[in-house]
């Protein structure tokens, strides 16, 4: 199937008014040799059946399994009104709102999510959304950078490690300097940031809750960033933290927004959000909606401050962003709507829930929790032998967490669990009963 | 229209969270990060539910009416594809569950890279950046890291005058000095000012084939060879892309690295802003640049390769935005071969049946046979009725504004793209309507000096919303 609507006989009549004789006339200011002689080597065209089965069939191939799987993507129950909002045309088949008289919709709702991320920040002004948490926390960093126009962005290994390798990338490809600190239990090694801050420190980046899922105290990292005047960039991997947590003490706030309303999808789309304090925002990256009036002093939504952005200010521009993800930020819009101030019971739920896998754990022979900070709804254990744990865990169609060796190599034989609302008591004994066995 | 904010009123559910199934335990977390007040609206599900219907209405998608939006190829979005992605076989892999579990979707990811090199003659592509411009900046990554090991101080980027804003940006973001080459009376890249600008610091050019006035650059083999005697890298933006496939591959025209953008050739919705997706090609010499992972196939089974020599790193987290890679693949299934390269036909047929029947009302500066857009100028307007009055006065008719004022190096630039999926009934619509602005420029200007009239709002005032931004709400 091509979607193509222009019949045989129309597409006579049209060649016949541009003048040519054959479509392929139209192709004639290409070189010669660079026309393909023989078809593309790709699958040959298939209907609306045959493509759903053969699709079908690849999806079937991923198992889901009951797991505990967290580490920058959660799993949250999705209202269902989320999706028959994103799901309406007018939404989703509409391009960057170009054009603000016939896309109110859109700017009035990227206004709405603006509002929600400083709500839930704290923060001036948030923008229409960024890529993903990642890629919001790498140019938060570069900001810091423009900003303070020093170049040490410091960043602890509590933060997510593919969010770190995002921001090295970033970095690297400015010169700026990248410095990893290192952790104790759970959170920042103070000492260790006290010796790597200095006067070249553009931003210290603190993710909270961390990637151990950990609670960092920003108020004693704020006050070592603000004798340096460097930045302090805070990152929310989780947001549904926000509905207990506030973030503290930052100048940006970035995160992934994953959590509101948006399904795991293997990582993507989700969006990032950045919100900042009022003096930056002429720093910032990305499309902002603003509040206007129209020719009849009626109130309406445009996209504003554009001369910060690429198609105006080309080379200057503070960022290269300009499709983000704002789909998704529509998705959150919808999400927060429904859940309102029970945001706040949601992340409660996550909290006791894990804390109640946490507590069960531990009192299990041959598993210890490795870190004792304080932690929202994910938590590391150290086990005797997490292949043989994994093992087992399969034969009963479980992935009991994240193994962290991969990504530390100090804590092989850890794992990252990570308990939501979408965990029942049930689903926990049972996680707890397959561990205890021998 | 009232915010949702406004709509709020206190004790007001629109949810019912399930119980607590585990006893509650209370000081959990230090009592100094907590938050004091959440200040969220509380209305119900049918509240949210006509606030969010009531805005789409005062929307304007593709599935609304032709939306001409000069290289943003806004072509039909497939319903098949929304419902694909939304398998839960899809939506419900998490990024780091073991490979063993995501076959299908690594499968998926390989047999989409596999098509994409096909159609461009790429080696190899990452499938992680975002969106088009995300895709750029990791193609300038890549081309800075080549230099790097080559042990080359290379900080200058060529771009043509004609570029996208992006790719100056782009090529900023990573340090390198920007210079712009002219653009030449056929606006195709003056080659003598390329030669000019050659020398030992040039680590590229960027250009953007067809270019942004719909153009395909007949020196194209010309241009990759000056760049590949100064072993310099040729860089597409593949933004464009629509007007080649399956005609044409971009590797064959000497370009070394090319982003596309999903979102616009391969049909995955805009979604008003993105999710889009950018996926970048390299040439063989290049794949160890690329950033991790890859998918590779070995026995029938697929596995994430993080051990890349010269990789640039990682340009976001996970592998990229998957669920808009469902959808790209889903479209290439359903075309197969034939119908991708009657994609590429049917945009060009149908950007140049409209040209012709336009050129003979407005002014068409570059009057040659265009792929999949034009860009005609407001010279000989009538009482200095100006480019933005023409496109909102388009709006009253019920049509998406062409892009306007871009490219740059057309005066009052509108920018028309109206991709293989829209009808001859709807290029003659279109046309008519466009001939009747003409004539209303003449007869009577305040037509389209007061449009447009019949939309939710009338003209915004951007001056106003920049010069006291006011960016949330805020109770009075």
């Amino acid at each position: 199937m091509d979607y193509i609507s222009n019949t045989e006989s129309e597409k006579k009549e049209m060649l016949k008014e541009i003048g040519v004789n054959s479509a392929l006339e139209l192709f004639n200011d290409i070189d010669k040799k660079l026309i393909l002689k023989e078809p593309l080597k790709v699958s040959k065209k298939l209907s609306e059946l045959e493509v759903r089965k053969k699709l079908e069939a690849i999806a079937q191939k991923n198992k889901l399994v009951k797991n505990f799987l967290g580490a920058g993507c959660y799993s949250h129950y999705i209202p269902s009104v989320v999706n028959h909002i994103i799901s309406r045309s007018e939404f989703y088949t509409a391009y960057t709102p170009y054009q603000p008289e016939i896309s109110q919709g859109s700017l009035q709702s990227i206004f709405e999510f603006q509002t929600y991320i400083c709500r839930l920040t704290g923060m001036d002004a948030a923008n229409a959304s960024m890529y993903d948490g990642s890629t919001a926390l790498a140019e938060a960093a570069f900001m810091a950078h423009n900003i303070t126009n020093k170049n040490k962005i410091i960043i602890p290994k509590t933060v997510h490690p593919e969010y770190r390798k995002v921001v090295q990338t970033y970095c690297s490809m400015h010169s700026i300097d990248y410095v990893e600190i290192n952790y104790k239990n759970g959170i920042i090694d103070i000492e260790n940031l006290k010796n790597e801050i200095d006067g070249n420190t553009a931003a210290v980046i603190v993710q909270n809750p961390n990637f151990f899922g950990c609670i960092e105290n920003t108020a004693e990292i704020e006050k070592l960033a603000k004798q340096n005047n460097a930045l302090l960039i805070s990152c929310v991997a989780e947001a549904i933290s926000l509905g207990l947590l506030e973030p503290k003490n930052a100048d940006i706030v970035v995160g992934d927004g994953q959590s509101f309303g948006i399904p795991l999808s293997f990582g993507g789309p989700a969006f990032g959000f950045m919100a900042v304090k009022q003096e930056h925002v002429r720093k910032m990256p990305g499309r902002l909606v603003g509040q206007t009036i129209d020719a009849e002093n009626k109130k309406g939504f445009i996209l504003t401050l554009q001369a910060r952005e690429q198609h105006i200010r080309r080379e200057k521009a503070t960022s290269n962003i300009c499709t983000n993800s704002a789909l998704m930020a529509l998705a959150a819009t919808v999400y927060l709507s429904m859940l309102g101030n029970q945001l706040k019971d949601l992340a409660n739920l996550n909290l006791q829930k894990a804390h109640y896998a946490y507590e069960k754990i531990r009192q299990l022979n041959n598993f210890e929790p490795a870190f004792s900070s304080p932690f929202f709804n994910e938590f590391v254990i150290k086990c005797n032998d997490i292949n043989n744990l994994f093992l087992k865990m399969k034969e009963n169609d479980i992935v009991p967490g994240l193994d962290l060796g991969k990504y530390y190599p100090e804590l092989k034989n850890h794992m990252l669990i990570c308990v939501t609302e979408m965990h029942s008591k049930e689903d926990i004994d049972n996680l707890i009963k397959i561990m205890e066995e021998k | 229209m009232k915010l949702i904010f406004e709509k709020s009123s206190a004790g007001r559910k629109a949810i019912e969270l399930p119980d607590l199934d585990v006893p509650e335990k209370s000081d959990l977390m230090p009592k100094s990060m907590l938050r004091a007040k959440l200040n969220l609206p509380e209305v119900s599900e049918l509240d949210v539910v006509r606030h969010y219907t009531s805005l789409s209405k005062r929307n304007f998608g593709v599935d609304n009416g032709f939306y001409p939006l000069g290289s943003c190829t806004m072509k039909y979005n497939p319903k098949i594809n929304e419902d694909i992605s939304r398998l839960q076989g899809f939506t419900a892999v998490h990024p780091l569950a073991p490979e063993a579990l995501s076959q299908g979707a690594l499968q998926l990811m390989y047999e989409l890279e596999k098509d994409l090199c096909e159609i461009t003659g790429m080696q190899r592509f990452t499938l992680q950046p975002a969106a088009g411009s995300h895709g750029e900046l990791t193609g300038v990554m890549i081309i800075k890291k080549y230099f790097e090991i080559k042990g080359e101080k290379r900080n200058k980027i060529l771009i043509p005058d004609s570029a996208h804003g992006t790719n100056p940006a782009s090529a900023a973001l990573c340090g390198f000095e920007v210079e712009t080459i002219s653009s030449n009376s056929e606006g195709c890249v003056d080659l003598e000012d390329l030669r000019q600008h050659i020398n030992k610091d040039v680590a590229a050019l960027m250009l953007t084939n067809p270019n942004t006035l719909g153009l395909h650059d007949k020196n194209i083999l010309e241009i990759a060879k000056i760049l590949h005697d100064n072993c310099s890298l040729f860089y597409c933006d593949g933004a464009n892309a629509n007007a080649l496939l399956g005609i044409a591959k971009i590797a064959d025209m000497g370009f070394d690295i090319v982003q596309l953008n999903l979102h616009k050739t391969f049909s995955t919705p805009h979604g008003c802003g993105g999710p889009g997706s950018g996926p970048v090609g390299v040439v063989k010499s290049l794949v160890d640049f690329l950033p991790v992972p890859l998918v590779e196939q070995q026995n029938e089974k697929y596995s994430l390769n993080y051990n890349l020599k010269n990789s640039i790193g990682q340009v976001r987290a996970f592998y990229g935005n998957f669920g808009v890679l469902v959808k790209a693949y889903t479209y290439i299934k359903s075309l197969g071969a034939e119908g991708l390269r009657q994609v590429a036909e049917n945009a060009v047929l149908n950007a140049n049946y409209l040209m012709s029947k336009l050129k003979k009302y407005y002014d068409l500066p570059y009057d040659a046979i265009c792929k999949h857009e034009f860009v005609l100028s407001d010279k000989g307007m009538p009482n200095h009725i100006t480019t933005a009055d023409i496109a909102k006065r388009l709006l009253d008719y019920g049509f998406h504004a062409p892009t306007i004022y871009f490219p740059l190096i057309v005066h009052g630039s509108i920018m028309i793209e109206p991709t293989e999926t829209e009808s001859k009934q709807t290029l003659d619509e279109f046309a008519d309507v466009m001939i009747k602005i003409k004539q209303e420029a003449e007869q009577n200007p305040e037509l389209l000096r007061n449009a447009p009239s019949t939309t939710p709002v009338k003209r915004l005032d951007a001056v106003t919303a920049a010069r006291n931004p006011i960016l949330k709400w805020e109770e009075k």
